[in-house]
């Protein structure tokens, strides 16, 4: 399946926008990436291995925080991840 | 350096008076080159946060992909965002930085004073993550497509 890795990630990806990788659920296609790209881990994991808060990964349309599964959820080869960092602000404090 | 057409650039400022006195925020569309990051194209997107929308904006991750997807579809690039300070200097605040996370983008921000676009900063999100990532001021070149009389001239 595709990962698709947005443009601040691809500096731990050899600049690839897609990654393909092989696995039958969505914890071990994340694990394939990291293992592949180990610079891209603390990028998406704090230390004790939780996803960070501001990285969102969605499974097709679907957050991956609130899949029933979570990272056990199957997939398919025909679906695509999307990592994609939180985009806000604001003009005071 | 930041480039981007005066089209684009008049569009994304429009933006922020028709949303006044509330935040509008977008993305920029283009591509990363060893001087800088050149737009193509700029596209809306909502403002999530209804609840504080004078001084906070969000887009949702679900609008993002689906810009990303658009990206992709015209083989550009996420190469930064933009948004308003509706009565507020176009200058990032705290806010800005500690949610700016696409390191290598460029955040630009107008200020809307009164209704009316008048400054707009760029600013590049450096560093290698979290632990130093830092704001600088950008250059923005405004690229000036010739006009219609100018067309009609050059054909002669
Ligand atoms: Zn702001």
């Amino acid at each position: 399946m595709d990962i698709h890795i947005p443009t601040p990630l691809r500096a731990y990806t050899g600049s690839k926008q897609t990654v393909n990788v092989t696995g039958a659920t969505v914890g071990q296609v994340l694990q394939q990436l990291t293992d592949s790209y180990p610079e891209l881990r603390q990028h998406l994991y704090t230390p004790e291995g939780k996803l960070r808060s501001f990285v969102n990964i969605y499974l097709n349309d679907d957050d991956i925080r609130y899949l029933p599964g979570k990272e056990s959820t199957p997939i398919e080869e025909s679906d695509e991840l999307t990592i994609i960092p939180s985009i806000a602000g604001g003009r005071y404090f | 350096m930041l480039k981007l057409s005066y089209l684009e650039y008049r569009a994304l400022r429009a933006h922020g008076e028709e949303t006044y006195p509330h935040e509008c925020c977008g993305a920029l569309l283009g591509h990363a080159t060893p001087d800088g990051n050149h737009v193509s194209q700029t596209v809306r997107a909502g403002n999530t946060r209804s609840d504080r929308a004078h001084d906070r904006y969000n887009i949702a991750p679900e609008e993002l992909i689906k810009i990303q997807r658009h990206a992709r579809g015209l083989g550009l690039d996420i190469v930064g965002f933009y948004h308003s300070h509706p009565d507020c200097p176009a200058q990032w605040s705290k806010t800005d930085f500690d949610e700016a996370h696409w390191v290598g983008c460029s955040y630009i921000i107008t200020r809307v004073n009164h209704g009316k676009s008048d400054v707009t900063n760029s600013f590049l999100l450096t560093g290698m993550g979290e632990d130093d990532k830092q704001f600088i001021d950008e250059a923005v070149e405004i690229e000036m497509a010739p006009s219609q009389t100018e067309k009609a001239q050059a054909k002669g």
